[in-house]
């Protein structure tokens, strides 16, 4: 909890959000038995994401100190799963589904002109930094495909037109 | 037939996700009833059900729940809401439209099994349906439904959360799912032993799919029997199918789980678009062997499906009309496997690229026929070699595909262009509007 690395890791962090994220770790923490507060680090990690804005070494260095886990565990983990973001995105974070169902259903074309409208190559953010672009895997959403997800929420039946509306109000 | 609707029966209804509607509607009754009886009585009522995994394994759900050693204490439910199986969309309807059955049957299942404590292990997709779980929780805790007495009168305490994944399809496998829900990376561990007996934090556990589990107040209400008589053979009750691709009314249909297939296309989804022939579907998520035209007037059972090659998978029907391409299909489910691999066992970590890679070849019209060739030894040279069956889900696609179409593949490499062109995707892709039970999307 008091090793030097966590004490620089949170002095390095705005002060006022770390108690934040301490404050909302405890609720978090408290779903899991007492000795098993590691089992929290995905959710400790979310809750990193949205408080700094994405995971940086800090960000992660700090959940793994209040968790007792280690440095590397925090690192897998941050890098395994494919919400986490250890690089700033976007303000704005559009997934696109292009799994078989949704291909089926004109994804394919939906896709193309997602990466040609943002001029963005999957993976990357607008010059603006107002949005960045990625190619997901299936979104459970195969009877209403094509899908989508900005910022966390789910856009079905997709089209072109649908698509440009939606971008269209994204600040 | 039977048209009986047990999953399906409340979607729709104002409200139905609240916990009021629910209980005007008889909601909790079961659990109730299951208070009052003896736990081993209730594992023994849904034995007699022949209630199987909606998961994807098909395994007897009674069966399992008997594995749990006898004298380890505590023990652990984990629900499985990691759907992420393409083309699998059913338990994010249950969660949206009836949360309270699914809460109602994880209760019914810790008291059957003295279990004190569940996780809802949900993919991190799924913020909406996650935070409707975490108020349906909330809503069952204020009435003491659930908590330190369950039926605020019981002396048992069941506390059941919600854990949220964060985007990861190896997390559905059951052992990964562990791993992850103790914080880790989402490596499936070696079996045995079984997660009944070593499972989460190293105590006996029961990992349930949450249609298997919405099942059970129905179970405990009509009896076993009942439920049994709904299906066939060792399969008991009904299934959510979701059919998805080139149908004109794709979605959630509930039917008995030996639907036939062809009558679920052709009559239950309206049949292929555009007037079409089917070309090939795919029965329970992209895992499963494909079967092209002539094998889908088959019952969907698990037993059934198994029987013709193929498997009942997690319910997630794919249908692909004539004009598909089935190179084009293949190579974009290889890239899902290779991209999902999570990398601990070398024939999957290798292998899934590599065949990605050379059905891109082929796509692109860069193959030959020995690429073809090559492509089988691939998929053979990694089926049953890995620790979790991520490895075989790679696979079986690439063996029945090829086998199946081998023409068209062939066909690829001789003329060297994909013979579809820009429509290998079929002539017709347009989103169509669904129906997920009695509900219009």
């Amino acid at each position: 909890m008091s090793s030097p690395k966590a004490v620089a890791a949170a002095d390095s962090l705005p002060r006022e959000k770390v108690e934040q994220f301490d404050r909302q770790l405890a609720a978090l923490v408290r779903r899991y038995p007492e000795d098993r507060r590691a089992s929290a680090l995905i959710p400790a990690l979310r809750l990193g994401q949205e408080l700094f804005g994405h995971l940086a070494p800090e960000v992660q260095l700090l959940a793994a100190a209040r968790l007792g886990v280690t440095p590397a565990r925090a690192d897998e983990v941050a890098t395994f799963y494919q919400m986490f973001h250890t690089r700033p995105p976007g303000r704005h974070v559009v997934e696109m589904c292009t799994n078989v169902s949704c291909c089926l259903t004109g994804a394919e074309q939906i896709w193309t002109h997602l990466q040609r409208k943002l001029g963005v190559k999957p993976g990357e953010t607008t010059a603006d930094g107002r949005i960045t672009l990625r190619e997901v895997e299936c979104l459970g959403s195969c009877g209403t495909a094509p899908a989508m997800l900005v910022d966390e929420e789910m856009y079905e039946r997709l089209t072109v037109e649908k698509v440009d509306e939606i971008l269209g109000r994204l600040e | 037939m039977s048209e009986t609707r047990i999953l399906t029966a409340r979607w729709g209804k104002p409200g139905s996700a609240e916990l009021a509607s629910y209980r005007a509607d008889g909601g909790y009754r079961a659990l109730d009833k299951a208070l009052s009886m003896e736990p081993a009585a209730l594992v023994e009522e849904v034995k007699r059900s022949n209630l199987r995994g909606r998961g994807g394994a098909g395994f007897a759900t009674g069966l399992k729940w008997s594995f749990l050693p006898k004298d380890i204490r505590p023990r652990y439910l984990t629900v499985n809401a990691d759907e992420s199986e393409p083309g699998t969309f059913k338990d994010r309807y249950i969660i949206e439209h009836d949360p309270h059955q699914l809460i109602e049957g994880i209760a019914i299942c810790c008291w059957a099994n003295d279990i004190h404590r569940a996780y809802i292990y949900i993919r991190g997709e799924f913020a909406r349906q996650a935070r409707i779980l975490e108020t349906a929780l909330e809503e069952a805790r204020q009435a003491a439904i659930i908590g330190p007495k369950l039926m605020g009168k019981k002396d048992f305490e069941v506390d059941i959360q919600v854990h949220r994944g964060a985007g990861a399809y190896i997390c559905g496998e059951e052992s990964a799912l562990l791993e992850s829900l103790e914080g880790k990376k989402g490596y499936p561990r070696l079996k045995p032993p079984f997660p009944a007996v070593v499972g989460l934090w190293g105590k006996p556990t029961i990992i349930n799919n949450v249609e298997t589990l919405a099942n059970l107040p129905w179970i405990v209400e009509h009896g076993g029997e009942a439920f049994a008589a709904l299906g066939t053979g060792k399969s008991g009750g009904t299934r959510l199918y979701c059919v998805s691709g080139h149908v004109n009314r794709p979605g959630v249909y509930e039917k008995p789980v030996h639907q036939n297939l062809k009558r679920l296309i052709l009559e239950d989804c309206g049949g292929i678009v555009g007037g079409r022939k089917v070309k090939a579907v795919i029965p329970g998520g992209s895992s499963a062997p494909v079967l092209s035209a002539s094998e889908i007037d088959v019952s969907l059972e698990f037993d059934a499906l198994k029987a013709a090659g193929t498997m009942a998978g997690s319910g997630g029907v794919i249908v692909f009309d004539e004009s598909a391409c089935m190179v084009r299909a293949l190579h974009r489910i290889a890239r899902f496997y290779a991209e999902e691999s999570c990398g601990q066992c070398t024939p999957c970590r290798e292998g899934t690229p590599w065949m990605e890679g050379l059905l891109e070849k082929l796509e692109a019209g860069h193959g030959q026929a020995s690429d073809v060739a090559r492509l089988e030894q691939m998929a053979n040279s990694i089926m049953g070699m890995t620790i979790c069956a991520l490895g075989d889900a790679a696979a079986m696609p690439v063996q029945s595909f090829v086998k199946k179409f081998k023409d068209e593949f062939l066909q690829h490499a001789a003329e060297h262009r994909c013979p579809f062109g820009e429509h290998g995707w079929g002539l017709e892709q347009s989103s169509r509007p669904a129906r997920v039970g009695e509900l219009s999307y």
